[in-house]
């Protein structure tokens, strides 16, 4: 069951953009058993118009590994048909996309669990880190680390 | 015993490199012992450390808790809170 759940995750860290529309489409080609596809799409926000930019830092080789791990264990966990997660790393402008990931299973719930799941884990344990480029050219801070996030997560263990 | 250390965001920046090797000594065997050692190297080690209990690590990619033997990992990252997503 591991090595077939692992046979469903496709995992893509890059710097350039994704197509949300053509990646479904690539997810559910020829198939015919799918019934439901519920994706995620993650964007930069401005911060009340603070933001000139994200900037995306990433532990290269543990970041794919850490996000295939926790998809492979979404598979298995929600019987998914194929779960597709992008990671964007580097310079982001307000508006941009940074993360995508689409769930496929034959029935909605298990779909909606398998995407949202991903992305808890994803928040807390996949080693990216954001700084803050300011519209004012002033040097950005890190991002913090939200306990809401680690919130987010822990009711995936509390729930069982 | 060789090992190569990496940083990320603010432990990088603070501490002034992206990775080095050092020599680990004998008495440091676990990740936590590790971190309280770094941070006798310098100021910039000491500002980037100086509170043990917000630093993340990985043993060869893999998450570790501070009491993890270090064991025969070859790359031990410390990082911040991962803000990703």
């Amino acid at each position: 069951m591991p090595d077939e759940a692992a046979h469903r995750v496709d995992v893509r860290i890059q710097a350039h953009d994704f197509d949300s529309a053509a990646e479904i489409a690539a997810l559910t080609a020829g198939r015919a058993d799918i019934g439901a596809v519920v994706t995620f799409t993650g964007l930069c926000r401005d911060e009340g118009g603070r933001l000139a930019a994200l900037e995306l830092e990433h532990y290269p080789g543990m970041a794919e590994r850490a996000i295939r791990a926790i998809a492979t264990e979404a598979v298995a966990r929600f019987s998914l048909q194929g779960i597709l997660a992008i990671h964007r790393h580097g310079k982001i402008a307000p508006g941009g996309n940074i993360v995508l990931v689409v769930a496929a299973a034959p029935h909605r719930q298990a779909a909606f669990d398998g995407a949202a799941f991903l992305m808890d884990y994803l928040k807390t344990d996949a080693p990216f880190w954001k700084k803050e480029h300011l519209k004012d050219g002033g040097t950005g801070e890190w991002v913090s680390a939200k306990d809401a996030d680690d919130a987010a997560k822990a009711r995936w263990t509390s729930a069982q | 015993m060789s090992v190569r250390l990496v940083y990320f965001a603010w432990v990088r920046e603070r501490i002034g490199k992206g990775s080095e090797e050092i020599d680990l000594p004998p008495e440091v065997k676990t990740v936590g012992e590790l971190i309280a050692h770094l941070a006798t190297l310098g100021e910039e080690y000491e500002a980037a450390l100086q509170v043990p209990g917000v630093i993340r690590a990985a043993l060869d990619e893999e998450h570790a808790d501070h009491d993890e033997p270090i064991g025969g990992a070859r790359e031990i990252a410390l990082f911040p809170p991962m803000t990703g997503g």
